[in-house]
């Protein structure tokens, strides 16, 4: 469960910790150039870790705020993959299939998809790339529709704007 | 001469030491405490090499806490008795460092010397999966340490170490001379 950052702690416990840190760095190493690398290095590996966190807030957000917004439901958020780069939104029903019925002949038509673009290209403007796919439908005869999603990347900005 | 000292150019002392209650975010914690075990961990061969250090540095930060907290919220008045002592910890220690008390302060049933503090889920463990060929690494131990350096600076002289029991099992173990103490304070 990454959705800590919701949650506070006393900020003493925070400060002491990490002056436990630094002393323990600086006994160590021998001069403080080496601590200061070292400590650089720690905080590069938190920052990579911080986006897994940033994914997990955006998974509330699409499904409490986004979701309810426009489609007037709420999904459910589960299935974190153990790295927590990976979850599902599970549709206890899902407006757009409301009157729908797969002939046939559309075994393989994935009749909801647009859901999969607009999530993509949604996240995407937040400069968060994501892989959105269905892997439950119940429109397929599946009891519930999952999405899932997957965080690939935070996208760098590098074209200045109305370049493309 | 380092002139650091002498000129003046800290102004920490003159700060307050009550002031309003900041927080940071747990993750944040979390992270934190997760770089610093693996940090400890590239340095040591053995889970009990890892857990010493573990609890070395919440030495240090027992240790700092101990003053603030007994000027905070005890006026500056310290405990004597053992049991106001571990009474302390588990309410007022706990409460500024988690935002609770500790789950259960228990007494061996067997040995007047050894206490028990019991947490289910500590905060220390919540974001820390520990790999099973390392199963009785217990990250507590940072927090043991805290509680160790705690005791040991108000007088209270114990080993502390932190156990897969419960939940996490904090077990204290007494100076004979704490007990013996305490025993004649009673008597009086």
């Amino acid at each position: 469960d990454l959705k800590a950052s919701s949650r506070v702690t006393n900020s003493e416990l925070f400060t002491l910790t990490y002056g436990a840190l630094v002393t323990q760095l600086c006994k160590d190493y021998e001069n403080d150039e080496e601590v200061n690398k070292q400590l650089d290095k720690m905080g590069y590996n938190i920052g990579v870790r911080l986006i897994e966190d940033f994914l997990a807030q955006t998974a509330d957000v699409i499904a409490k705020v986004a979701f309810k917004m426009y489609l007037g439901i709420t999904p459910s958020v589960t299935n974190w993959s153990p790295a927590g780069d990976e979850f599902s939104l599970m549709l206890e029903n899902n407006p757009l299939v409301d009157f729908v019925e797969l002939p046939d002949n559309h075994s393989t038509l994935i009749y909801s998809n647009l859901l999969c673009g607009v999530l993509r290209g949604a996240l995407e403007m937040v400069q968060m790339a994501v892989d959105v796919r269905f892997v439950q439908d119940t429109l397929r005869g599946d009891s519930v529709t999952e999405i899932r999603m997957k965080f690939i990347k935070r996208i760098e900005e590098n074209l200045p704007a109305g370049d493309e | 001469m380092d002139t650091r000292f002498t000129r003046g150019k800290s102004t920490i002392l003159e700060r307050p030491l009550t002031r309003p209650k900041t927080e940071v975010s747990v993750s944040a914690f979390a992270l934190l405490f997760s770089e610093m075990v693996q940090y400890c961990q590239s340095r040591v061969y053995s889970v009990s090499e890892l857990q010493t250090r573990l609890a070395d540095m919440g030495q240090s930060v027992g240790a700092s806490m101990l003053d603030v907290l007994v000027l905070r919220e005890k006026n500056g008045k310290r405990e004597t008795k053992v049991l106001n002592m571990l009474l302390f910890i588990k309410v007022n220690v706990w409460k500024s460092l988690f935002g609770k008390e500790a789950d259960k302060l228990e007494q061996a049933n067997d040995d007047d010397k050894t206490y028990y503090i019991i947490e289910k889920e500590p905060l220390i463990n919540a974001y820390i999966s520990v790999p099973k060929e390392n199963s009785s690494l217990n990250c507590a131990a940072f927090t043991a340490g805290i509680v160790e350096a705690i005791l040991t600076h108000s007088g209270f002289p114990a080993k502390v170490t932190a156990h897969w029991h419960k939940g996490t099992t904090l077990m204290i173990k007494f100076n004979e001379s704490v007990i013996a103490r305490d025993k004649a304070l009673d008597g009086r």
